[in-house]
């Protein structure tokens, strides 16, 4: 671990994370607010040697990645939300040929071309799917620079391990703000090793043909492939499901939010301790798996809890089936780029909480 | 003695799910031919679209990676720049590779990718049964197009000449079109074929060879039938030949070309 810290925007840190992981191929297109990503990639990976194209879409750009993740290289996209819309398709597709990837989202406003200020609004396509068919993409939620780092980097084993695309979901906020980051050692992509699906290099090895692909038209053949691939989808929950708790325990109510409105709870947290309210704040870093387990546990010991995102309402509707019915789930949020500011937060802590009593 | 004919070692011996006269039956075993000869079965992979050709991986015996629709060149750039010293077949049909994926052509012939492109022109939409592809002559039928292609309505407009439509870009280096309706025709397909992929494996730019293909079965013709009808209304409009050859002349001095991803 080098621990020299650099001050750095979002986006660039996630590229350095990236060049760091062993990324050896990025296709991009551009979109505010995460061109300083496809900017850093192109100097970065073209500096070493490793495959950068600009492409003529954001469509081709993941069809790239789809090609280049065949070989079994490290394969990465980003882009905003919109032109996240378009790669749904080649995530899709992905998904069903079973094959790892890194895709970022510096998520913006919507719906249609929206505005180029910071969102929430991307959490139903991003965890539901997103494109068509029964899938689930990994998404890490990351609420700094730092963590925006971490995760774009772990980003790729992780989907290397369970051979399913993981999205990186941050919003303009985290992409265009600096902070100080520490960056993990570098991986160098020839060390490696052959990934068990790739093609290529069938002279060296004499290997069996190997067919990259999410055709089957047997319907008893792919349901088996569905169930297979859900089954690894219940190893994932088991094993991969993050989040972080502050002051949980004893609270009253627990402020659900993920990304940059959990930093903005987090505030509204310590100003409501200070006024004496028992409030804490359960932060989810993968959207998917949800933490739904952990947020039970919380409504089991009698905290009801309020979901503030930059949206309008979606995360809440995972914290309600979480919760099931046994602790009352209130909402709020902004949208079209605003960020709840603390204060907004406090009083809506401040009118729950005395509804209560 | 030597074997004059045989099965060609890169094509899986199975009977395949194409239909009695369809074109890429003789398609497939040409590019295998090829393969054999160059001695690359073990260091190709083939992208098989979406449409009739999606069973390709059945029948080609090397790897293979199917893409959605259309995002063929886009999935063949990732795997070249991957593996620049593997040959990569890029498959595609007409409504693959001149409707849906238009921009995925323009922009991968543009950008000079060193893979080759195997266009499969039958004129018609051949999987989903018989639909307008951009291709269709004017006139010609389709279950899109019940009283025959008229350009200015029900869409697809004009019929598109791919060779001649991507020849102006600079990064396209070996444009040729052949067709499979007589044997003179398929050697000829073939040698484009092989100058291709030649020019592929020595890194030079964008090749492609358009192979005008018979499709009796939305054609509504018998197999006979079909091959004529490519000879009297298909070759007139998409005349034969090497469209575009820009390839270094002297073997020596493409020899010198900068291997694929080395900058």
């Amino acid at each position: 671990m080098s621990e020299e810290i650099r001050l750095m925007k979002g986006d660039e840190a996630i590229g350095e994370a990236a060049v760091r992981a062993g990324c050896k191929a990025y296709f991009g297109y551009p979109i505010t607010p995460q061109n300083e990503l496809t900017a850093y990639m192109a100097k970065h990976m073209l500096d070493k040697g490793r495959t950068f194209i600009q492409a003529e879409s954001e469509v081709a750009a993941i069809n790239m990645v789809y090609g280049a993740a065949s070989t079994g290289a490290r394969a990465m996209t980003s882009s905003s939300s919109p032109g996240i819309s378009l790669k749904q398709e080649g995530i899709s597709y992905l998904c069903g040929a079973d094959l790892p990837c890194v895709i970022v989202n510096v998520a913006r406003s919507g719906p249609g071309l929206g505005g180029i200020s910071p969102s929430q609004g991307d959490y139903f396509q991003s965890t539901r799917g997103g494109g068509h068919g029964d899938y689930h993409t990994i998404v890490l939620a990351p609420k700094s620079v730092q963590e925006a780092a971490d995760l774009t980097y772990e980003a790729f084993s992780i989907s290397e391990r369970y051979r399913i695309p993981v999205l990186v979901l941050a919003d303009g906020l985290i992409g265009q703000m600096m902070e100080g980051v520490v960056f993990k050692d570098e991986i160098d992509p020839a060390s490696l090793p052959p990934e068990p699906f790739a093609v290529g290099h069938q002279a060296e090895t004499g290997r069996p043909n190997r067919h990259v692909t999410s055709i089957n038209l047997v319907p008893e053949e792919l349901e088996k492939q569905n169930i297979v691939r859900f089954e690894r989808y219940g190893q994932v929950k088991k094993e991969l499901t993050r989040y972080e708790e502050v002051q949980v325990e004893d609270a009253d109510l627990v402020l659900v939010a993920y990304g940059t409105a959990a930093r903005v709870c987090l505030g509204a947290l310590q100003d409501a301790r200070r006024k004496g309210l028992k409030v804490g704040l359960f932060r989810p870093i993968t959207l998917w798996p949800f933490p739904d387990a952990a947020i039970g546990r919380l409504a089991g010991k009698g905290s009801r809890f309020l979901s503030v995102e930059m949206s309008m309402g979606q995360m809440v509707e995972d914290v309600r089936l979480a919760v099931n019915g046994r602790a009352p789930v209130d909402f709020y949020g902004r949208c079209g780029g605003m960020v709840p500011s603390e204060e907004e937060v406090l009083a809506e802590i401040e009118r729950i909480l005395g509804k209560r009593s | 003695m030597e074997a004059a004919y045989s099965h060609p070692k890169s094509l899986v011996p199975v009977q395949s799910k194409y239909c009695p006269g369809c074109g890429h039956g003789i398609i497939h075993r040409l590019i295998a031919e090829v393969i054999d000869e160059m001695g690359l079965q073990a260091r190709s992979i083939i992208t098989n679209p979406v449409g009739c050709a999606i069973w390709a991986d059945l029948y080609f015996d090397f790897d293979s990676v199917q893409p959605a629709h259309g995002r063929t060149p886009a999935a063949s750039t990732g795997i070249k720049r991957m593996l620049p010293d593997h040959l990569v077949v890029c498959y595609q049909g007409d409504g693959d590779l001149a409707a849906i994926g238009t921009a995925e052509t323009i922009h991968a012939a543009n950008r000079g990718e060193k893979f080759t492109t195997i266009f499969v022109n039958n004129a018609i939409y051949g999987m989903t049964g018989g639909q307008m592809a951009p291709t269709t002559l004017v006139g010609q039928y389709a279950t899109t197009a019940p009283y025959g292609r008229d350009p200015d309505v029900a869409g697809m407009g004009y019929p598109i000449k791919v060779c001649e439509l991507l020849a102006t870009l600079q990064g396209t280096k070996y444009l040729a079109r052949g067709a499979v309706n007589n044997p003179v025709n398929v050697k000829k397909t073939k040698k484009y074929i092989r100058t291709a992929f030649e020019a592929q494996m020595r890194g030079e730019g964008f090749t492609m060879v358009e192979i005008l293909s018979q499709c009796p079965t939305n054609w509504k013709m018998s197999p006979v039938q079909s091959v004529e009808w490519v000879e009297s209304s298909m070759i007139p409009f998409y005349p034969l030949g090497e469209i575009k050859n820009t390839l270094q002349p002297d073997p020596a001095a493409a020899a010198a070309v900068k291997p694929a991803g080395v900058r």
